[in-house]
């Protein structure tokens, strides 16, 4: 994995140098490591998978194995200039929960999340009768660790329904691309959704 | 005589240094002077930047890995990590082992010689803290040239000492590796360690700690001190793997005689301790974990102890361990990060309960490797 990819390039762009960053599922660090690089940004990632971790400690990646069920409440709240959950939103058990506690201990937040509402999905599902399988959403249903996918319209609406305002948000392809038809239909042309958030001020 | 595996630093010889500064002590008591018995693995190189330090735990002691002769049936008590190639590699670094004040296997403690007295310290050895061994080990550094520790590793009461070093001397330790440890001891593991001392205290032999003029030693005690030290190093399910109700000679022969091969184990173990062990050690040692509290200066508070740290941080603990669990290395965990300092953790599978910071477990292996790789820069694993 390497900075090319658009969504990482993304994430960049909406976060500011020098930011203290919290990881949610973070892999094998290569986000972490690009923001370092690109962004001097610091902080930790939290990571559930051996092999994952492992891979952080090699590359200098601050990681702490931990189950992200289990809540984040060792962190104490606004420890973080932004908390990213990238692509691991589908796979909680409690994606509203997670939702708060990234707010609780950061000032904003960033997920990116597998867009259910693409045309492909719909046409799997809605013409084939298949649960959907794709790049971006390559598993079978009877082992996927994807337990509560949603489309844009459904996060958006989360949002609403927590009192989050969402402040900017992109979608790209399966090859992390972002095109015209995109930004005009993307519950669905984009694969990948990305959301940059706050805790709505209240009225 | 068997040959020595290559992956060993090979045939080692200790070493020995007399500190004739005194030593003021945590407890406000004074050691005059002293010696510290070590062992070094690999060369320093020209600047100092790749010395090691690997602090010991309870009962082990600057025999960190080798052999100290041909016939030596048994390696040092980390040859598992510490040699060519392995985690800590001895190609690349200058791994330092030092026997801690108090303890019995050359450094100056209960059984050496008082000064004052020309007769054994016994009872009279003054009780020495986690912080008072880290002042020791920074005097023997002073000695050998090392302004500043690559890395202190330990694990157990090994870990706090890597904890102290960070604490204590932020300039002179660039990582500390905590492993299996704790920032300070539960109520339960302070009840274990007093039952282990009292076997001790009221073995008839143990003559008020003086039993070295009475040319005898509390046996019962130390054994006893050893057989339930041994049960909290185990886990539940690896006791139950290793020996299950498996019995000796297939029958039960109503008596008190062994049985199960547990008692088999704990007797055995108890009987490779006594002999090799003083109990007067025994005692010093779990007062070092007892009193070990590093956020007791800072009002209870863990983070605050922590702030001054310059270290980047590995902290590792393992699934089964009930003596210092997972949950209490995430305490550790918290309190750097709470620091913005750089940690990182993990969380070993295995099923050998406290022991597993002992063996030889794959991933254990990989994740010292990976972060001792990063260490030096300009080489690499």
């Amino acid at each position: 994995m390497n900075g090319s990819r658009v969504d990482f390039r993304i994430i960049a762009d909406w976060i500011r140098p020098d930011s203290r960053v919290l990881d949610l599922g973070c892999g094998d660090g290569s986000l972490l490591d690009y923001l370092g690089h690109s962004k001097r940004v610091s902080g930790y990632g939290l990571e559930i998978d051996d092999a994952h971790v492992g891979t952080c400690i090699k590359r200098g990646v601050n990681v702490i194995q931990t189950d992200l069920d289990a809540g984040l409440s060792e962190f104490d709240e606004r420890s973080f200039d932004c908390v990213i959950l990238s692509l691991t939103l589908q796979a909680v058990k409690y994606p509203d929960r997670l939702l708060r506690e990234m707010l609780r201990v950061g000032t904003e937040g960033i997920v990116t999340f597998p867009n259910f509402g693409h045309w492909r999905a719909r046409w799997q599902l809605g013409m084939l009768g298949r649960m959907p399988v794709s790049s971006a959403l390559p598993h079978e249903w009877y082992n996927t660790p994807n337990i509560h996918l949603c489309t844009l319209r459904d996060f958006e609406k989360l949002c609403r329904d927590e009192g989050i305002e969402v402040l900017e948000s992109e979608v790209v392809d399966h090859a992390h691309r972002r095109r015209l038809g995109l930004r005009l239909f993307p519950n669905i042309l984009g694969e990948i959704a990305l959301y940059r958030f706050r805790r709505a001020i209240a009225p | 005589m068997k040959a020595i595996p290559p992956d060993s630093v090979g045939l080692v010889t200790p070493a020995q240094l007399r500190f004739a500064e005194p030593l003021a002590l945590s407890s406000g008591g004074v050691l005059v002077d002293y010696d510290l018995v070590y062992e070094t693995y690999g060369t320093l190189n020209s600047d100092a930047s790749n010395a090691v330090l690997v602090c010991h735990a309870l009962s082990s002691s600057h025999h960190v890995a080798g052999y100290h002769s041909p016939a030596d049936p048994k390696p040092g008590w980390w040859e598992q990590h510490v040699g060519p190639g392995k985690s800590i590699d001895s190609r690349r670094f200058f791994i330092v082992g030092c026997n801690n004040l108090g303890s019995c296997f050359g450094s100056t403690g209960p059984a050496s010689l008082n000064p004052a007295t020309s007769r054994p310290y016994g009872a009279d050895f003054p009780m020495v803290t986690v912080r008072d061994w880290v002042e020791s080990q920074a005097r023997l550094a002073d000695r050998l040239g090392i302004s500043q520790w690559a890395a202190v590793i330990g694990g157990s009461l090994g870990g706090m000492q890597a904890l102290q070093w960070a604490i204590d001397y932020p300039e002179r330790v660039r990582h500390a590796v905590i492993i299996a440890a704790a920032p300070k001891l539960t109520a339960q593991n302070i009840a274990f360690n007093e039952v282990a001392r009292q076997a001790i205290l009221t073995d008839p032999d143990f003559h008020e700690g003086r039993f070295y003029d009475y040319g005898t030693e509390p046996r019962r005690g130390l054994r006893l001190a050893r057989m339930l030290g041994h049960i909290t190093y185990l886990s539940d399910d690896i006791m139950g793997e290793k020996f299950g109700r498996d019995i000796r000679g297939g029958k039960l022969n109503f008596d008190y005689q062994v049985a199960f091969e547990i008692e088999s184990y704990l007797r055995h173990q108890a009987d490779s301790f006594v002999g090799r062990f003083d109990a007067n050690t025994y005692l010093l040692m779990t007062k070092a974990l007892d009193y070990f509290d590093p956020a007791g200066d800072a009002g209870g508070d863990l983070a605050r102890a922590l702030r001054g740290i310059k270290a980047d941080t590995l902290v590792l603990a393992f699934t089964s361990d009930w003596r210092f669990a997972p949950a209490r290395s995430r305490e550790i965990v918290k309190a750097l990060h709470d620091n913005d300092l750089n940690v990182s953790y993990a969380e070993i599978t295995a099923s050998h309960g406290h022991d597993a910071f002992l063996m030889r477990i794959p991933r254990y292996v990989d994740i010292l490797t990976n972060y001792m790789s990063r260490i030096l820069p300009g080489t690499s694993a």
